[in-house]
Protein backbone atom coordinates (compact mmCIF):
# COMPACT_ATOMS: atom_id res chain seq x y z
CA UNK A 1 0.00 0.00 0.00
CA UNK A 2 2.79 2.49 1.51
CA UNK A 3 4.89 1.60 -1.93
CA UNK A 4 1.68 1.67 -4.28
CA UNK A 5 1.21 5.31 -2.90
CA UNK A 6 4.77 6.10 -2.96
CA UNK A 7 4.66 5.57 -6.72
CA UNK A 8 1.11 7.74 -7.00
CA UNK A 9 3.75 10.66 -5.91
CA UNK A 10 5.90 10.18 -8.14
CA UNK A 11 4.10 9.58 -11.33
CA UNK A 12 1.94 12.61 -9.78
CA UNK A 13 5.48 14.80 -9.24
CA UNK A 14 6.65 13.70 -12.85
CA UNK A 15 3.91 14.54 -15.15
CA UNK A 16 3.07 17.69 -12.67
CA UNK A 17 6.73 18.64 -13.79
CA UNK A 18 5.63 18.36 -17.14
CA UNK A 19 2.85 19.91 -17.05
CA UNK A 20 5.31 22.98 -15.34
CA UNK A 21 2.68 23.20 -12.40
CA UNK A 22 5.58 23.76 -9.82
CA UNK A 23 6.96 21.89 -7.58
CA UNK A 24 6.09 19.21 -4.97
CA UNK A 25 7.21 18.77 -1.29
CA UNK A 26 10.06 15.74 -1.84
CA UNK A 27 9.89 12.43 -0.21
CA UNK A 28 13.37 11.08 -0.48
CA UNK A 29 15.93 12.54 0.85
CA UNK A 30 18.01 14.71 -1.61
CA UNK A 31 21.55 12.72 -1.63
CA UNK A 32 25.25 14.56 -2.40
CA UNK A 33 26.16 13.80 -5.86
CA UNK A 34 28.89 11.96 -6.49
CA UNK A 35 30.45 12.80 -9.98
CA UNK A 36 33.48 10.37 -9.22
CA UNK A 37 31.21 6.86 -8.41
CA UNK A 38 29.37 8.00 -11.62
CA UNK A 39 32.57 8.12 -13.73
CA UNK A 40 33.56 4.38 -12.62
CA UNK A 41 29.71 2.99 -13.10
CA UNK A 42 30.37 4.56 -16.79
CA UNK A 43 33.60 3.07 -16.79
CA UNK A 44 32.09 0.01 -15.76
CA UNK A 45 29.21 0.09 -18.15
CA UNK A 46 31.52 0.67 -21.16
CA UNK A 47 34.02 -2.42 -20.29
CA UNK A 48 30.57 -4.48 -20.41
CA UNK A 49 29.84 -3.16 -23.61
CA UNK A 50 32.78 -3.58 -25.19
CA UNK A 51 33.57 -7.29 -23.69
CA UNK A 52 30.07 -8.26 -25.21
CA UNK A 53 31.25 -6.73 -28.58
CA UNK A 54 34.29 -9.14 -28.18
CA UNK A 55 32.00 -12.11 -27.42
CA UNK A 56 30.38 -11.14 -30.69
CA UNK A 57 33.37 -10.51 -32.62
CA UNK A 58 34.68 -14.01 -31.04
CA UNK A 59 31.40 -15.99 -32.20
CA UNK A 60 31.55 -14.41 -35.91
CA UNK A 61 34.58 -15.13 -36.97
CA UNK A 62 37.06 -17.31 -34.73
CA UNK A 63 38.82 -19.93 -36.64
CA UNK A 64 41.40 -20.05 -33.98
CA UNK A 65 42.07 -22.39 -30.92
CA UNK A 66 40.22 -22.74 -28.05
CA UNK A 67 37.65 -20.67 -29.34
CA UNK A 68 35.24 -21.49 -26.92
CA UNK A 69 37.43 -20.38 -24.03
CA UNK A 70 37.70 -16.64 -25.20
CA UNK A 71 34.19 -16.41 -25.66
CA UNK A 72 33.11 -17.83 -22.03
CA UNK A 73 35.45 -14.70 -20.75
CA UNK A 74 33.90 -12.48 -22.81
CA UNK A 75 30.19 -12.99 -21.97
CA UNK A 76 31.78 -14.09 -18.56
CA UNK A 77 33.82 -10.91 -18.35
CA UNK A 78 30.74 -8.85 -19.60
CA UNK A 79 28.31 -9.94 -16.61
CA UNK A 80 31.17 -9.85 -14.09
CA UNK A 81 31.41 -5.88 -15.17
CA UNK A 82 27.83 -5.22 -15.45
CA UNK A 83 26.99 -6.94 -11.84
CA UNK A 84 29.94 -4.62 -10.54
CA UNK A 85 28.08 -1.88 -12.36
CA UNK A 86 25.00 -2.95 -10.26
CA UNK A 87 26.81 -3.25 -7.34
CA UNK A 88 28.57 0.40 -7.01
CA UNK A 89 24.68 1.80 -8.34
CA UNK A 90 23.29 0.40 -5.38
CA UNK A 91 25.99 0.94 -2.99
CA UNK A 92 26.86 4.62 -3.96
CA UNK A 93 24.42 6.39 -6.36
CA UNK A 94 20.79 5.21 -4.78
CA UNK A 95 19.36 7.45 -1.84
CA UNK A 96 18.72 4.86 0.92
CA UNK A 97 16.90 5.64 4.03
CA UNK A 98 16.23 2.54 6.66
CA UNK A 99 12.73 2.70 7.74
CA UNK A 100 11.38 0.62 10.60
CA UNK A 101 7.13 -0.18 10.69
CA UNK A 102 5.69 -0.96 13.91
CA UNK A 103 2.83 -4.07 13.93
CA UNK A 104 -0.73 -3.05 13.23
CA UNK A 105 -2.79 -2.75 15.89
CA UNK A 106 -6.29 -5.46 15.50
CA UNK A 107 -8.47 -3.65 13.52
CA UNK A 108 -11.85 -5.45 14.93
CA UNK A 109 -10.71 -7.33 18.20
CA UNK A 110 -15.03 -7.68 19.43
CA UNK A 111 -15.70 -8.90 15.83
CA UNK A 112 -12.99 -11.50 15.70
CA UNK A 113 -14.59 -12.64 19.19
CA UNK A 114 -18.24 -12.72 17.83
CA UNK A 115 -16.94 -14.78 14.46
CA UNK A 116 -15.44 -17.46 16.91
CA UNK A 117 -18.55 -17.63 18.76
CA UNK A 118 -20.86 -17.35 15.30
CA UNK A 119 -19.18 -20.79 14.32
CA UNK A 120 -19.23 -22.48 17.76
CA UNK A 121 -22.97 -22.14 17.76
CA UNK A 122 -23.73 -23.62 13.96
CA UNK A 123 -22.29 -26.31 14.55
CA UNK A 124 -24.77 -27.03 18.04
CA UNK A 125 -26.88 -29.84 16.01
CA UNK A 126 -23.98 -32.38 15.80
CA UNK A 127 -24.40 -34.50 18.75
CA UNK A 128 -22.13 -37.25 17.91
CA UNK A 129 -19.07 -35.32 17.26
CA UNK A 130 -16.70 -37.87 16.95
CA UNK A 131 -18.78 -40.36 14.73
CA UNK A 132 -19.34 -38.22 12.42
CA UNK A 133 -15.74 -37.25 12.67
CA UNK A 134 -14.31 -40.59 11.96
CA UNK A 135 -16.68 -41.18 9.35
CA UNK A 136 -15.81 -37.95 7.61
CA UNK A 137 -11.63 -39.01 7.83
CA UNK A 138 -12.65 -42.63 6.34
CA UNK A 139 -13.93 -40.53 3.27
CA UNK A 140 -11.06 -37.90 2.82
CA UNK A 141 -8.64 -41.12 3.59
CA UNK A 142 -10.14 -43.32 1.02
CA UNK A 143 -10.13 -40.84 -1.59
CA UNK A 144 -6.42 -39.82 -1.01
CA UNK A 145 -5.92 -43.26 -1.67
CA UNK A 146 -7.68 -44.04 -4.38
CA UNK A 147 -6.23 -40.96 -6.12
CA UNK A 148 -2.54 -42.67 -5.04
CA UNK A 149 -3.61 -46.03 -6.34
CA UNK A 150 -2.24 -45.66 -9.64
CA UNK A 151 1.21 -45.84 -8.59
CA UNK A 152 0.93 -49.37 -8.22
CA UNK A 153 1.11 -49.69 -11.89
CA UNK A 154 4.78 -48.75 -11.55
CA UNK A 155 5.87 -52.09 -10.13
CA UNK A 156 3.82 -55.37 -8.85
CA UNK A 157 3.52 -55.05 -5.75
CA UNK A 158 0.73 -57.43 -4.56
CA UNK A 159 1.66 -59.75 -7.04
CA UNK A 160 5.17 -60.59 -7.50
CA UNK A 161 5.28 -63.86 -9.29
CA UNK A 162 5.95 -62.25 -12.51
CA UNK A 163 9.52 -60.77 -11.02
CA UNK A 164 10.49 -64.80 -10.74
CA UNK A 165 9.94 -65.23 -14.35
CA UNK A 166 13.30 -66.23 -16.21
CA UNK A 167 13.50 -67.66 -20.14
CA UNK A 168 15.67 -70.26 -19.05
CA UNK A 169 14.45 -73.92 -18.64
CA UNK A 170 16.18 -76.96 -18.70
CA UNK A 171 17.43 -77.94 -22.69
CA UNK A 172 17.86 -74.18 -23.77
CA UNK A 173 21.30 -73.80 -25.55
CA UNK A 174 23.30 -70.86 -24.45
CA UNK A 175 24.14 -68.52 -27.54
CA UNK A 176 26.61 -65.62 -28.58
CA UNK A 177 24.98 -62.00 -29.07
CA UNK A 178 25.23 -63.14 -32.63
CA UNK A 179 22.96 -65.99 -32.20
CA UNK A 180 25.64 -68.80 -32.27
CA UNK A 181 25.29 -71.49 -29.60
CA UNK A 182 28.40 -71.69 -27.33
CA UNK A 183 30.55 -74.75 -27.22
CA UNK A 184 32.25 -76.17 -24.19
CA UNK A 185 35.78 -76.11 -25.95
CA UNK A 186 35.66 -72.74 -26.32
CA UNK A 187 35.30 -71.45 -22.47
CA UNK A 188 38.78 -70.94 -21.81
CA UNK A 189 40.11 -69.90 -17.97
CA UNK A 190 40.45 -66.74 -16.42
CA UNK A 191 38.10 -64.59 -18.98
CA UNK A 192 34.43 -64.03 -18.89
CA UNK A 193 31.80 -64.13 -21.53
CA UNK A 194 28.40 -63.15 -21.93
CA UNK A 195 25.83 -65.59 -23.26
CA UNK A 196 21.72 -65.61 -24.00
CA UNK A 197 18.96 -68.23 -24.42
CA UNK A 198 18.51 -69.20 -27.61
CA UNK A 199 15.00 -67.97 -29.32
CA UNK A 200 13.65 -66.41 -26.10
CA UNK A 201 13.52 -62.58 -25.80
CA UNK A 202 16.99 -60.65 -24.54
CA UNK A 203 15.60 -57.78 -22.94
CA UNK A 204 14.16 -59.62 -20.05
CA UNK A 205 16.59 -58.89 -16.90
CA UNK A 206 16.77 -62.86 -16.61
CA UNK A 207 18.34 -63.27 -20.16
CA UNK A 208 22.02 -62.13 -19.71
CA UNK A 209 24.37 -64.74 -18.45
CA UNK A 210 28.06 -64.81 -17.37
CA UNK A 211 29.86 -67.78 -18.42
CA UNK A 212 33.16 -68.27 -16.65
CA UNK A 213 35.09 -71.53 -16.10
CA UNK A 214 37.69 -72.82 -13.39
CA UNK A 215 39.55 -75.59 -12.51
CA UNK A 216 37.06 -78.23 -11.33
CA UNK A 217 39.58 -78.63 -8.41
CA UNK A 218 39.28 -74.96 -7.65
CA UNK A 219 34.93 -75.42 -6.86
CA UNK A 220 33.55 -75.34 -3.43
CA UNK A 221 29.51 -75.77 -4.74
CA UNK A 222 27.02 -77.17 -2.38
CA UNK A 223 26.54 -80.38 -2.63
CA UNK A 224 23.37 -80.04 -4.48
CA UNK A 225 24.75 -78.24 -7.07
CA UNK A 226 27.60 -80.34 -7.84
CA UNK A 227 26.32 -81.40 -11.37
CA UNK A 228 26.01 -77.93 -12.12
CA UNK A 229 29.18 -76.91 -13.42
CA UNK A 230 30.68 -79.85 -16.00
CA UNK A 231 34.46 -79.25 -16.80
CA UNK A 232 34.42 -76.19 -14.11
CA UNK A 233 32.03 -74.32 -16.36
CA UNK A 234 29.66 -72.26 -13.97
CA UNK A 235 27.04 -69.95 -15.34
CA UNK A 236 25.71 -66.61 -13.52
CA UNK A 237 22.79 -64.21 -14.16
CA UNK A 238 24.95 -61.10 -15.31
CA UNK A 239 22.26 -58.45 -13.33
CA UNK A 240 23.12 -57.80 -9.18
CA UNK A 241 20.67 -59.11 -6.95
CA UNK A 242 22.01 -55.60 -5.36
CA UNK A 243 20.54 -52.92 -7.42
CA UNK A 244 20.31 -54.61 -10.78
CA UNK A 245 23.22 -53.49 -12.61
CA UNK A 246 24.83 -55.27 -15.33
CA UNK A 247 27.97 -57.81 -14.30
CA UNK A 248 31.23 -56.41 -16.31
CA UNK A 249 33.83 -56.74 -14.49
CA UNK A 250 35.57 -60.21 -13.71
CA UNK A 251 38.54 -60.42 -11.43
CA UNK A 252 40.45 -63.29 -11.62
CA UNK A 253 44.08 -63.80 -9.54
CA UNK A 254 47.12 -64.11 -11.78
CA UNK A 255 49.05 -65.94 -8.78
CA UNK A 256 46.18 -67.17 -6.34
CA UNK A 257 48.33 -67.93 -3.89
CA UNK A 258 48.85 -63.98 -2.53
CA UNK A 259 45.39 -62.14 -5.17
CA UNK A 260 42.26 -62.40 -4.01
CA UNK A 261 39.94 -65.30 -5.52
CA UNK A 262 38.03 -65.19 -8.54
CA UNK A 263 34.92 -63.15 -8.24
CA UNK A 264 32.68 -61.07 -10.68
CA UNK A 265 32.44 -57.50 -9.38
CA UNK A 266 29.57 -55.17 -10.17
CA UNK A 267 30.92 -51.69 -11.70
CA UNK A 268 27.92 -49.89 -9.70
CA UNK A 269 28.34 -50.93 -6.29
CA UNK A 270 30.95 -53.07 -6.01
CA UNK A 271 28.76 -55.47 -4.74
CA UNK A 272 31.70 -58.71 -5.33
CA UNK A 273 30.08 -62.26 -5.99
CA UNK A 274 32.43 -65.55 -5.17
CA UNK A 275 32.36 -67.55 -8.28
CA UNK A 276 34.00 -70.39 -7.31
CA UNK A 277 30.82 -71.44 -4.67
CA UNK A 278 28.08 -70.72 -6.26
CA UNK A 279 27.68 -66.56 -6.17
CA UNK A 280 27.80 -65.84 -2.35
CA UNK A 281 28.65 -62.33 -1.84
CA UNK A 282 31.84 -61.71 -0.78
CA UNK A 283 31.90 -57.92 -0.26
CA UNK A 284 29.38 -54.86 -0.71
CA UNK A 285 25.50 -54.04 -0.56
CA UNK A 286 24.20 -56.99 -2.56
CA UNK A 287 21.96 -58.88 0.14
CA UNK A 288 21.83 -62.31 -1.54
CA UNK A 289 23.90 -64.79 -3.40
CA UNK A 290 24.02 -64.26 -7.60
CA UNK A 291 21.67 -66.96 -8.89
CA UNK A 292 23.68 -69.63 -10.65
CA UNK A 293 22.54 -71.14 -13.81
CA UNK A 294 23.01 -75.45 -13.96
CA UNK A 295 25.01 -76.08 -17.15
CA UNK A 296 25.47 -79.09 -19.22
CA UNK A 297 26.99 -80.16 -22.14
CA UNK A 298 24.90 -82.10 -25.04
CA UNK A 299 26.29 -84.66 -27.47
CA UNK A 300 27.82 -82.13 -29.99
CA UNK A 301 29.60 -80.38 -27.05
CA UNK A 302 26.99 -77.30 -26.54
CA UNK A 303 26.40 -75.44 -23.32
CA UNK A 304 22.87 -75.73 -22.43
CA UNK A 305 21.02 -74.88 -19.48
CA UNK A 306 20.28 -77.74 -17.07
CA UNK A 307 17.28 -76.43 -15.42
CA UNK A 308 16.30 -72.95 -14.17
CA UNK A 309 18.30 -70.08 -11.73
CA UNK A 310 18.90 -71.22 -8.23
CA UNK A 311 17.01 -68.13 -6.93
CA UNK A 312 14.99 -65.63 -9.09
CA UNK A 313 16.80 -62.80 -10.98
CA UNK A 314 17.82 -59.00 -10.48
CA UNK A 315 17.18 -56.99 -7.69
CA UNK A 316 15.46 -58.21 -4.36
CA UNK A 317 12.00 -57.30 -3.12
CA UNK A 318 9.88 -58.79 -0.31
CA UNK A 319 9.43 -62.53 -0.25
CA UNK A 320 12.27 -62.96 -2.73
CA UNK A 321 13.80 -66.19 -1.14
CA UNK A 322 10.57 -67.98 -0.33
CA UNK A 323 9.82 -69.11 -4.19
CA UNK A 324 12.26 -69.92 -6.84
CA UNK A 325 12.56 -68.86 -10.14
CA UNK A 326 9.99 -69.96 -12.91
CA UNK A 327 10.34 -71.07 -16.62
CA UNK A 328 8.68 -70.89 -19.97
CA UNK A 329 6.17 -73.76 -19.78
CA UNK A 330 5.51 -73.73 -15.50
CA UNK A 331 2.54 -73.26 -14.50
CA UNK A 332 2.47 -71.72 -11.03
CA UNK B 1 81.11 -11.53 6.80
CA UNK B 2 83.24 -14.62 7.70
CA UNK B 3 80.37 -16.62 9.04
CA UNK B 4 78.20 -15.82 5.60
CA UNK B 5 81.35 -17.31 3.81
CA UNK B 6 81.36 -20.66 6.01
CA UNK B 7 77.72 -20.44 5.32
CA UNK B 8 78.05 -20.31 1.08
CA UNK B 9 80.79 -22.88 1.31
CA UNK B 10 78.81 -25.18 3.53
CA UNK B 11 75.80 -24.78 0.93
CA UNK B 12 78.69 -25.43 -2.11
CA UNK B 13 79.60 -28.62 -0.42
CA UNK B 14 75.95 -29.80 0.20
CA UNK B 15 74.89 -29.26 -3.18
CA UNK B 16 77.99 -31.01 -4.15
CA UNK B 17 76.98 -33.84 -2.60
CA UNK B 18 73.34 -33.88 -3.15
CA UNK B 19 74.68 -34.09 -6.99
CA UNK B 20 76.52 -37.14 -6.54
CA UNK B 21 73.98 -39.26 -4.65
CA UNK B 22 71.40 -37.80 -7.85
CA UNK B 23 74.00 -39.25 -10.10
CA UNK B 24 74.55 -42.81 -8.58
CA UNK B 25 73.11 -45.37 -10.60
CA UNK B 26 69.47 -46.42 -9.06
CA UNK B 27 69.74 -48.70 -6.32
CA UNK B 28 67.66 -51.57 -5.67
CA UNK B 29 68.96 -53.95 -8.89
CA UNK B 30 71.90 -56.04 -8.39
CA UNK B 31 74.15 -56.28 -11.73
CA UNK B 32 77.49 -58.19 -12.51
CA UNK B 33 80.41 -56.58 -12.40
CA UNK B 34 81.05 -56.27 -15.75
CA UNK B 35 78.33 -56.53 -18.53
CA UNK B 36 80.87 -56.71 -21.01
CA UNK B 37 81.82 -59.70 -22.87
CA UNK B 38 78.94 -61.56 -21.80
CA UNK B 39 76.66 -63.39 -23.84
CA UNK B 40 73.25 -61.78 -23.82
CA UNK B 41 71.99 -65.08 -22.87
CA UNK B 42 74.70 -65.07 -20.21
CA UNK B 43 73.42 -61.70 -19.20
CA UNK B 44 69.93 -62.59 -18.85
CA UNK B 45 70.70 -65.37 -17.03
CA UNK B 46 72.90 -63.50 -14.54
CA UNK B 47 70.24 -60.80 -14.39
CA UNK B 48 67.50 -62.84 -13.90
CA UNK B 49 69.13 -64.96 -11.08
CA UNK B 50 70.37 -61.79 -9.29
CA UNK B 51 66.70 -60.08 -9.62
CA UNK B 52 64.28 -62.38 -10.00
CA UNK B 53 65.34 -66.31 -8.95
CA UNK B 54 63.99 -64.73 -5.13
CA UNK B 55 60.61 -65.28 -6.11
CA UNK B 56 60.34 -67.00 -9.49
CA UNK B 57 62.37 -69.90 -8.69
CA UNK B 58 66.68 -70.05 -9.90
CA UNK B 59 65.12 -72.28 -13.02
CA UNK B 60 61.71 -69.78 -12.55
CA UNK B 61 59.47 -72.38 -11.67
CA UNK B 62 58.48 -70.53 -9.10
CA UNK B 63 57.99 -70.03 -5.39
CA UNK B 64 54.27 -71.83 -5.09
CA UNK B 65 53.14 -73.00 -1.33
CA UNK B 66 53.39 -76.43 -0.28
CA UNK B 67 50.22 -78.76 -0.91
CA UNK B 68 47.61 -75.57 -0.80
CA UNK B 69 48.64 -74.76 2.99
CA UNK B 70 49.79 -72.02 4.29
CA UNK B 71 53.94 -72.49 4.84
CA UNK B 72 55.48 -71.29 8.38
CA UNK B 73 55.53 -67.47 8.45
CA UNK B 74 52.29 -67.47 6.95
CA UNK B 75 53.87 -67.79 3.80
CA UNK B 76 51.39 -67.79 0.85
CA UNK B 77 54.22 -68.38 -2.13
CA UNK B 78 56.01 -65.48 -3.26
CA UNK B 79 55.96 -65.53 -7.35
CA UNK B 80 54.28 -67.37 -9.95
CA UNK B 81 56.26 -70.20 -12.20
CA UNK B 82 57.82 -68.35 -15.97
CA UNK B 83 57.62 -71.23 -17.94
CA UNK B 84 56.08 -70.68 -20.76
CA UNK B 85 54.84 -67.22 -20.44
CA UNK B 86 57.52 -66.25 -23.14
CA UNK B 87 59.20 -63.09 -24.36
CA UNK B 88 55.73 -61.24 -23.87
CA UNK B 89 55.39 -61.46 -20.58
CA UNK B 90 58.47 -60.62 -19.71
CA UNK B 91 58.65 -57.66 -21.96
CA UNK B 92 55.33 -56.42 -20.56
CA UNK B 93 56.43 -56.72 -17.25
CA UNK B 94 60.12 -55.47 -17.55
CA UNK B 95 59.20 -52.10 -19.72
CA UNK B 96 56.30 -51.15 -17.59
CA UNK B 97 58.26 -51.05 -13.87
CA UNK B 98 55.82 -53.58 -12.73
CA UNK B 99 58.51 -56.10 -11.99
CA UNK B 100 60.73 -56.63 -9.97
CA UNK B 101 58.77 -55.87 -7.24
CA UNK B 102 60.31 -54.92 -3.52
CA UNK B 103 57.67 -56.79 -1.80
CA UNK B 104 55.96 -59.80 -3.22
CA UNK B 105 52.68 -59.35 -1.63
CA UNK B 106 52.26 -55.30 -3.13
CA UNK B 107 50.76 -55.05 -6.17
CA UNK B 108 52.47 -54.37 -9.03
CA UNK B 109 52.27 -50.98 -10.08
CA UNK B 110 53.93 -48.75 -13.04
CA UNK B 111 57.00 -47.67 -11.53
CA UNK B 112 60.26 -46.16 -12.82
CA UNK B 113 62.24 -48.80 -14.88
CA UNK B 114 65.86 -49.75 -13.60
CA UNK B 115 67.32 -51.95 -16.15
CA UNK B 116 68.05 -50.58 -19.45
CA UNK B 117 66.94 -51.78 -22.62
CA UNK B 118 69.79 -53.98 -23.10
CA UNK B 119 69.48 -55.71 -20.19
CA UNK B 120 65.34 -56.15 -20.28
CA UNK B 121 66.27 -57.73 -23.90
CA UNK B 122 68.32 -59.91 -22.46
CA UNK B 123 65.89 -61.00 -19.49
CA UNK B 124 63.31 -61.37 -21.56
CA UNK B 125 65.20 -63.67 -23.91
CA UNK B 126 66.22 -65.81 -20.86
CA UNK B 127 62.50 -66.08 -19.86
CA UNK B 128 61.53 -66.65 -23.02
CA UNK B 129 64.48 -69.42 -23.31
CA UNK B 130 62.54 -71.42 -20.43
CA UNK B 131 60.25 -72.76 -22.40
CA UNK B 132 57.80 -72.43 -25.59
CA UNK B 133 55.82 -69.10 -24.87
CA UNK B 134 54.47 -66.21 -27.09
CA UNK B 135 56.35 -63.27 -28.49
CA UNK B 136 56.63 -60.05 -28.06
CA UNK B 137 53.21 -58.78 -30.61
CA UNK B 138 54.00 -56.04 -32.98
CA UNK B 139 50.49 -54.26 -33.27
CA UNK B 140 49.70 -51.82 -35.88
CA UNK B 141 47.37 -48.97 -34.00
CA UNK B 142 47.60 -47.24 -37.81
CA UNK B 143 45.62 -50.48 -39.57
CA UNK B 144 42.96 -49.75 -36.70
CA UNK B 145 39.86 -48.12 -36.63
CA UNK B 146 38.74 -45.35 -33.49
CA UNK B 147 35.36 -45.89 -33.65
CA UNK B 148 35.59 -49.47 -33.95
CA UNK B 149 38.25 -49.31 -30.67
CA UNK B 150 35.49 -47.06 -29.11
CA UNK B 151 33.08 -49.97 -29.13
CA UNK B 152 35.14 -52.53 -28.37
CA UNK B 153 36.54 -50.57 -25.47
CA UNK B 154 33.45 -50.35 -23.64
CA UNK B 155 32.46 -53.75 -24.21
CA UNK B 156 35.85 -55.53 -23.01
CA UNK B 157 38.00 -52.60 -21.17
CA UNK B 158 35.97 -49.78 -19.79
CA UNK B 159 34.21 -51.86 -16.89
CA UNK B 160 37.10 -51.49 -14.82
CA UNK B 161 39.41 -48.82 -17.12
CA UNK B 162 36.29 -46.45 -17.44
CA UNK B 163 35.42 -44.77 -20.81
CA UNK B 164 38.92 -42.55 -21.22
CA UNK B 165 41.04 -44.68 -20.07
CA UNK B 166 41.50 -43.23 -16.94
CA UNK B 167 41.62 -46.71 -14.61
CA UNK B 168 39.85 -46.87 -11.23
CA UNK B 169 38.83 -49.44 -8.75
CA UNK B 170 37.95 -53.24 -8.53
CA UNK B 171 37.17 -54.60 -4.83
CA UNK B 172 40.90 -55.17 -3.46
CA UNK B 173 42.68 -53.60 -6.37
CA UNK B 174 43.52 -50.27 -8.44
CA UNK B 175 42.98 -50.33 -11.89
CA UNK B 176 45.70 -48.36 -13.74
CA UNK B 177 44.98 -45.76 -16.43
CA UNK B 178 46.30 -46.36 -19.70
CA UNK B 179 48.10 -42.77 -20.71
CA UNK B 180 51.32 -43.47 -20.78
CA UNK B 181 51.32 -47.06 -21.65
CA UNK B 182 52.58 -48.21 -25.63
CA UNK B 183 50.78 -49.90 -28.18
CA UNK B 184 53.05 -53.04 -27.29
CA UNK B 185 52.18 -52.73 -23.80
CA UNK B 186 48.64 -52.54 -24.09
CA UNK B 187 48.61 -55.73 -26.66
CA UNK B 188 50.56 -57.63 -24.13
CA UNK B 189 48.41 -56.91 -20.96
CA UNK B 190 45.16 -57.95 -23.15
CA UNK B 191 46.74 -61.30 -23.44
CA UNK B 192 48.49 -61.75 -20.22
CA UNK B 193 46.04 -60.22 -18.07
CA UNK B 194 47.98 -58.81 -15.27
CA UNK B 195 47.15 -59.29 -12.00
CA UNK B 196 42.91 -59.51 -11.55
CA UNK B 197 42.47 -58.65 -15.27
CA UNK B 198 40.98 -61.35 -17.31
CA UNK B 199 43.00 -62.57 -20.02
CA UNK B 200 42.08 -61.80 -23.80
CA UNK B 201 42.88 -64.40 -26.00
CA UNK B 202 42.74 -64.08 -29.88
CA UNK B 203 39.33 -66.48 -30.16
CA UNK B 204 38.15 -63.18 -27.70
CA UNK B 205 39.59 -60.35 -29.12
CA UNK B 206 41.75 -60.68 -32.54
CA UNK B 207 44.41 -58.78 -33.51
CA UNK B 208 42.79 -56.85 -35.92
CA UNK B 209 39.98 -55.82 -32.78
CA UNK B 210 42.88 -55.30 -30.50
CA UNK B 211 44.50 -52.48 -33.20
CA UNK B 212 41.35 -50.96 -32.98
CA UNK B 213 41.69 -50.94 -29.25
CA UNK B 214 44.73 -49.34 -29.65
CA UNK B 215 44.07 -46.75 -31.83
CA UNK B 216 41.60 -45.84 -29.37
CA UNK B 217 43.36 -45.58 -26.14
CA UNK B 218 45.92 -43.49 -28.48
CA UNK B 219 43.11 -40.86 -29.44
CA UNK B 220 42.12 -40.87 -26.03
CA UNK B 221 45.26 -40.10 -24.19
CA UNK B 222 45.05 -36.62 -25.64
CA UNK B 223 41.52 -35.68 -25.25
CA UNK B 224 40.04 -32.63 -27.43
CA UNK B 225 38.83 -31.10 -24.37
CA UNK B 226 36.26 -28.33 -25.98
CA UNK B 227 34.79 -27.19 -22.67
CA UNK B 228 38.10 -26.30 -21.16
CA UNK B 229 39.83 -28.13 -18.34
CA UNK B 230 39.94 -31.85 -18.06
CA UNK B 231 39.91 -31.79 -14.44
CA UNK B 232 41.11 -35.74 -14.48
CA UNK B 233 37.98 -36.82 -17.16
CA UNK B 234 36.55 -38.32 -14.12
CA UNK B 235 32.64 -38.02 -16.21
CA UNK B 236 30.30 -35.23 -16.23
CA UNK B 237 28.58 -36.05 -13.05
CA UNK B 238 31.74 -35.52 -10.72
CA UNK B 239 32.60 -32.43 -13.23
CA UNK B 240 29.49 -30.75 -13.14
CA UNK B 241 29.25 -31.14 -9.13
CA UNK B 242 32.88 -29.91 -9.25
CA UNK B 243 31.96 -26.67 -10.98
CA UNK B 244 28.85 -26.42 -8.86
CA UNK B 245 30.93 -26.25 -5.45
CA UNK B 246 33.46 -23.60 -7.13
CA UNK B 247 30.34 -21.70 -8.33
CA UNK B 248 28.44 -21.61 -5.17
CA UNK B 249 31.29 -20.65 -3.19
CA UNK B 250 32.66 -17.92 -5.10
CA UNK B 251 28.79 -16.39 -5.04
CA UNK B 252 28.47 -16.48 -1.22
CA UNK B 253 31.99 -14.91 -0.88
CA UNK B 254 30.17 -12.40 -3.24
CA UNK B 255 26.93 -12.26 -1.30
CA UNK B 256 28.99 -11.73 2.17
CA UNK B 257 31.50 -8.91 0.28
CA UNK B 258 28.49 -6.83 -0.78
CA UNK B 259 25.71 -7.90 1.71
CA UNK B 260 25.35 -5.08 4.70
CA UNK B 261 23.46 -6.19 7.67
CA UNK B 262 20.16 -3.93 8.30
CA UNK B 263 19.66 -1.94 11.54
CA UNK B 264 23.04 -1.35 12.95
CA UNK B 265 22.27 2.13 13.25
Amino acid sequence: MKKLRRFAFIFGAASGTLRGKGHRKRIVEKGESDPAAELWLVGLLLLSAIFAVGFIVVYATGRWPHRTQYEGIALGGSLAFMAAALILVAKRLIVTEELTEEYPEEEHPKEQVEVNQIVRESGSRFTRRKLVGGAATAAGGALGLALVAPALSLGPALDTDELRWSPWKRGTRLVHEDGAPFSASEIEKDTFYTAYPEHEPRSDIAAPVVIVRLDPSELRLPPERKDWAPLGILAYSKICTHAGCALGLYRKPMFPPVEPSPALVCPCHYSTFDVADGGNVLFGPAGRALPQLPLMIDRRGRLRAGGNFSGPVGPSWWGVRKKPAVSPGDNS
Amino acid sequence: MRRARTFVALALVLLGVATVAHAELPSGISRPDSERGLSQQELGAQLFAGNCATCHGIAGEGVLPPNRTRGAGNVRGLGPPLKGVGALAADFYLTTGFMPLQDPQQQPWRRRVEFTPKEIAAITQYVASLGPGPSIPRPDPSAGSVSVGFHLFTEHCAGCHQAVAEGGYVTNVRVPKLKQDTATQIAEAVRIGPNLMPVFSKHDISDRQLNSIIAYIESVKHPNDRGGWGIGHIGPVPEGMFTWLVAAVALVALCVLIGERLGKA
